[in-house]
């Protein structure tokens, strides 16, 4: 299943729970839209959950750090919680782990905000 | 189409695979398909089995986007050698090659927040043996193979 998304409101912080697969085409693509969508509105306290998220690529990668430059462009935030191991490795062996903020817990992220 | 170089070069290796694929994003579904078909039936175990797709389907998007630039008239090669405690898997294309030491590193840290550039470095990450060579008279082959732990 190609990446859905699906934002809430948690105060002022947009959480974007994505689930499904983020690849090359539908998936990617889905990601890269979402996250304009909310920075075109205004939205600059991002958090995206990746606790769905059963698989990701290159290309993937490649959104959530465009993603990331493209919200702190707009003076936001983007931030991300519930890695799995798999998305945890990726991120560690492309040295973006510490690029990132990541969080296991919602509320401590929501909070890392103010 | 240029002259593979699908000849196993270890004669003890069984080509399990060897077809052409459509130069579409599809095509990396089937090969992950193929590919893990093989390695699930040689035992590797499931982390591995992950990290072999993953190579694989980077492998093929960028046959696919890089290398034939999504010209229908164009396949990509794959080839699955079952090699007793190793799997090899060729993937070519039919684009114009590249040289691979012009690659920029994904690692150094002007390029960690570029969009793109890592699928190679992650074929290298995740195969215990990766090369990369040209074909004649055009195209480029990529070689990965993984030992069974």
């Amino acid at each position: 299943m190609s990446a859905k998304l699906s934002p809430r409101q948690v105060g002022d912080v947009t959480v974007i729970d994505v689930a499904g697969r983020i690849t090359l085409g539908e998936g990617s693509s889905n990601l890269r839209e979402g996250i304009r969508e909310m920075v075109a509105k205004g939205n600059k306290k991002i958090l995206l959950n990746l606790g769905e998220v059963t698989y990701i690529d290159s290309s993937g990668i490649g959104e959530l750090v465009s993603g990331f430059t493209s919200v702190a462009n707009a003076g936001g935030q983007l931030k991300l919680i519930n890695l799995t191991k798999r998305v945890k490795d990726l991120l560690q062996i492309t040295k973006l782990y510490t690029v990132f903020e990541v969080f296991d817990d919602e509320a401590a992220a929501i909070r890392s905000f103010a | 189409m240029g002259v593979w170089s699908g000849m196993a070069e270890n004669t003890s290796e069984i080509k399990e695979v060897d077809t052409y694929l459509d130069s579409a994003l599809g095509s990396a579904d089937e090969a992950e398909h193929l590919v893990l078909g093989v390695a699930q039936q040689m035992g590797f175990h499931e982390d591995d089995l992950h990290k072999i797709g993953m190579a694989v389907r980077e492998s093929i998007v960028n046959a696919v986007v890089h290398g034939n630039r999504y010209n229908r008239r164009k396949r990509v090669h794959l080839a699955v050698l079952n090699g007793k405690d190793h799997v090899t898997v060729l993937v070519g294309d039919e684009g114009e090659g590249f040289d691979p030491d012009k690659l920029p590193d994904p690692l150094a840290e002007p390029n960690l927040l570029q969009q793109s550039g890592r699928g190679i470095f992650l074929m290298r990450a995740f195969m215990d043996e990766f090369q990369i060579r040209r074909l004649s008279p055009s195209g480029t082959e990529f070689k990965l193979v993984k030992f069974i732990q």
